[in-house]
């Protein structure tokens, strides 16, 4: 193995920094991290900069403003493998939200002087703009996720994420299955693993924190949910949060979304 | 052969026994002592699930179940039965086959890898509540996993060394067919003991028949005596009961020729439309064995690692070959469940792999059948003539 370790830097974009928190959280294995990769950028934790080329990018965070927009162009530029870390980053975030609406009436209701703010009417993922090697879902990533992607990149091997649904995992770990034996609503059969079913083993049902499973069926879990008592706003706010702008979310959201007056 | 017939006793040559209700705790600490780990039913989480039992007062005393597709509620009883409650969440394929399992540990020594074989626990299970479709469930995956060309060593050991103490139901569930798949609700062999709960007013009393030799000298060190004539007619009705409620049937009549004729049938799409490809219902059920393969590394690339995780024919993953996925639409997988379940594995082990348990019709989140689905089929009778050269599909 050459010497030089491979340089790492960590991005943030329009988030809220808790998926790079959650590089902070790995506690007992950081030393390890920082044992196999140089940080060379990664203001979360350090003000000392290196500058490029790096061999790896962690990005998080959305496109949500015309400098970050070009900002990200630099990034790609500078980054030999760009990964995405985090619901902002792979489906734009819970500030896709303004996505559905008009920014332009949000920016003079909230803003005194709105013509101070320069926005783009979406929040987008990155990879709206630039080519990404791997997306990591989740609000927040989960640490562990993260640790295996970035083992997998060093070492020249596939991650180990699989994106079956949440349920899998509530299986995996024996819990009780909060929608059958409570009758709690949970987007778990539509959601992809990741979380370790975080939820269900506190009695809860999925909130979707890491977007839509592969071949994900929306539609036939709505009719699930309504037979539970959802109403068709509750499912309108279900599959509209952290992954609002994920295609299969947004479709079924918008299905079930009264005209607006 | 009635249903009723189907559920005499097999003759095991063994006078029936009888303990008491406090029997029953007489026998957890019997088989700890014995250095068992007992397993069984608990109360946990707004259900009946399996874990380990310290005493008779972790046992689900006073509780029961509500089963019906898609939906699983805990209630209480009238009376203080321990047993009176149909297969939950669990299955006992979370011990014998559990969900998670490293195979191989790896370090780099120099150059090269060294591989350092992960050893199996030898742990001594004692499995306490074991219904007779889950006998059959424990029967069908030791032909799968233990009898197969190549033998999971694991599996066979832990099924060797678990002591069973199996319990006749005296009543059926909402989703419980073992009847129409002739596996319950008696249990005929595969057990140590075999209870049977009889609960009247002002007695409460196990009917106990002895399976094996260990069994015999486990009641051995109880209290027990002879169980009276009238002791196990009143166990026997508990069993004709349940039998003769159970909460649905499937009818089995050809169902290979049927399935493999219908397998264009249009009833498969508007499945695959309801279906959320979950893979609940495959890992509720205990006789799906599929479990996949990771290989991972540590970050300094010093230590590999090789687990195996249950996997399911509803993930996308699970038929991927170079290329892509075998099974790319929902429909796809409900079919090969639902085929492989009822009739391929017919040919492949020589039996169903359906015991009628009805854990994967309780525990679909959207309350998907797999007796309606047969019964949908059959109905239409929509298929594929078998005669060569002809691939149209007509109605008749
Ligand atoms: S609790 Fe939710 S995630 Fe878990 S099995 Fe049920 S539906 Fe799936
Ligand atoms: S297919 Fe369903 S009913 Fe049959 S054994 Fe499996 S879980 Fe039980
Ligand atoms: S039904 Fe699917 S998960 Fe179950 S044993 Fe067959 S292929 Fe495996
Ligand atoms: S049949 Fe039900 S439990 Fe099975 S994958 Fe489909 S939705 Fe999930």
């Amino acid at each position: 193995m050459a010497a030089k370790k491979p340089k790492l830097a960590v991005w943030k974009f329009a988030s809220c920094d808790g998926c790079q928190l959650s590089i902070l959280d790995c506690e007992d294995e950081l030393l390890t991290v920082a044992s196999a990769v140089d940080i060379a950028y990664f203001p979360e934790a350090t003000r000392a900069a290196t500058r490029g080329p790096y061999d790896l990018s962690l990005v998080e965070g959305s496109i949500t403003t015309p400098h970050d927009a070009e900002r990200i162009h630099q990034v790609r530029r500078q980054s030999r493998y760009l990964v995405t870390i985090g619901a902002c980053a792979t489906a734009g975030g819970i500030q896709a939200l303004r996505n559905f609406r008009d920014v332009k009436r949000f920016l003079s209701i909230v803003y005194a002087r709105p013509d101070y703010i320069e926005t783009l009417s979406k929040s987008t993922p990155i990879a709206e703009h630039v080519f990404v090697d791997y997306e990591l879902r989740g609000c927040p990533v989960n640490k562990y996720q993260l640790l295996e992607v970035i083992s997998a990149l060093l070492n020249q091997r596939k991650p180990v994420i699989p994106n079956h649904a949440v349920c899998v995992e509530c299986k995996l770990r024996q819990h009780v299955c909060v929608m059958v034996a409570r009758g709690t609503p949970c987007l778990g059969p539509a959601t992809q693993a990741g979380c370790g079913a975080l939820c269900p083993g506190y009695a809860r049902g999925c909130y979707g924190c890491f977007g839509p499973k592969e071949s994900a069926n929306p539609p036939a879990l709505s009719a699930g949910l309504v037979r539970l008592g959802v109403t068709e706003d509750g499912l309108v706010r279900a599959f509209r949060s952290f992954n609002a702008a994920a295609d299969v979310f947004r479709r079924e959201s918008e299905l079930h979304e009264r005209p607006n007056p | 052969m009635s249903s009723i017939d189907m559920c005499a006793p097999e003759n095991t040559g063994r006078q029936p026994k009888l303990i008491e209700r406090a029997g029953v705790g007489r026998l957890i600490a019997a088989l700890q002592q014995q250095g068992y780990r007992v397993v069984g039913p608990t109360v946990r989480d707004e259900a009946i699930i399996y874990d380990e039992l310290a005493s008779d007062a972790d046992l689900p005393a006073g509780w029961t179940d509500d089963q019906q597709a898609g939906a699983y509620r805990l209630k209480r009883r009238r009376d203080q039965a321990l047993f009176r409650y149909t297969c939950g969440p669990h299955s006992w394929k979370k011990y014998l086959h559990p969900p998670q399992a490293t195979l191989w540990r790896a370090e780099r020594e120099g150059g090269l890898f060294r591989i350092l074989p992960e050893t199996p626990r030898a742990e001594r299970l004692a499995l306490l509540g074991v219904r007779a479709c889950e006998l059959r469930a424990l029967a069908i995956q030791e032909q799968v996993f233990a009898m197969a060309a190549h033998a999971d060593a694991g599996y066979g050991v832990r099924l060797r060394q678990a002591f069973v103490v199996a319990v006749n139901c005296g009543q059926a569930g909402g989703t419980c067919f073992c009847v129409s798949m002739n596996s319950g609700p008696r249990a005929r062999k595969g057990f140590d003991l075999a209870l049977t709960e009889v609960v009247h007013a002002k007695r409460h009393y196990f009917v106990v028949e002895i399976g094996s030799e260990r069994g015999a000298a486990i009641l051995a060190a109880l209290e027990t005596r002879d169980a009276t004539a009238e002791e196990i007619a009143a166990a026997e009705k508990t069993v004709n009961d349940a039998a003769r409620h159970m909460g649905r049937t499937l009818d089995t009549t050809e169902i290979q020729a049927l399935l493999y004729r219908n397998h264009e049938h249009p009833r498969w799409e508007q499945t695959g439309e309801r279906c959320l490809s979950c893979a609940n219902c495959t890992l509720a059920c205990p006789t799906c064995f599929c479990s996949t393969i990771d290989d991972t590394t540590d970050l300094a690339g010093q230590r590999a690692e090789r687990t195996r995780r249950w996997d399911s024919c509803f993930t996308a993953d699970f038929s991927y070959i170079h290329g892509g996925s075998v099974r790319q639409s929902v429909k796809a997988r409900y079919r090969q469940w639902l085929t492989h379940k009822l009739a391929s594995w017919i040919e492949q082990f020589g039996s169903s792999g359906c015991v009628g348990c009805g854990r994967c019709i309780t525990w679909c989140p959207v309350g998907i059948d797999l007796t309606e689905e047969v019964r949908a089929i059959r109905a239409t009778k929509y298929y594929r003539e078998p005669v060569h050269g002809d691939t149209g599909t007509r109605s008749v």
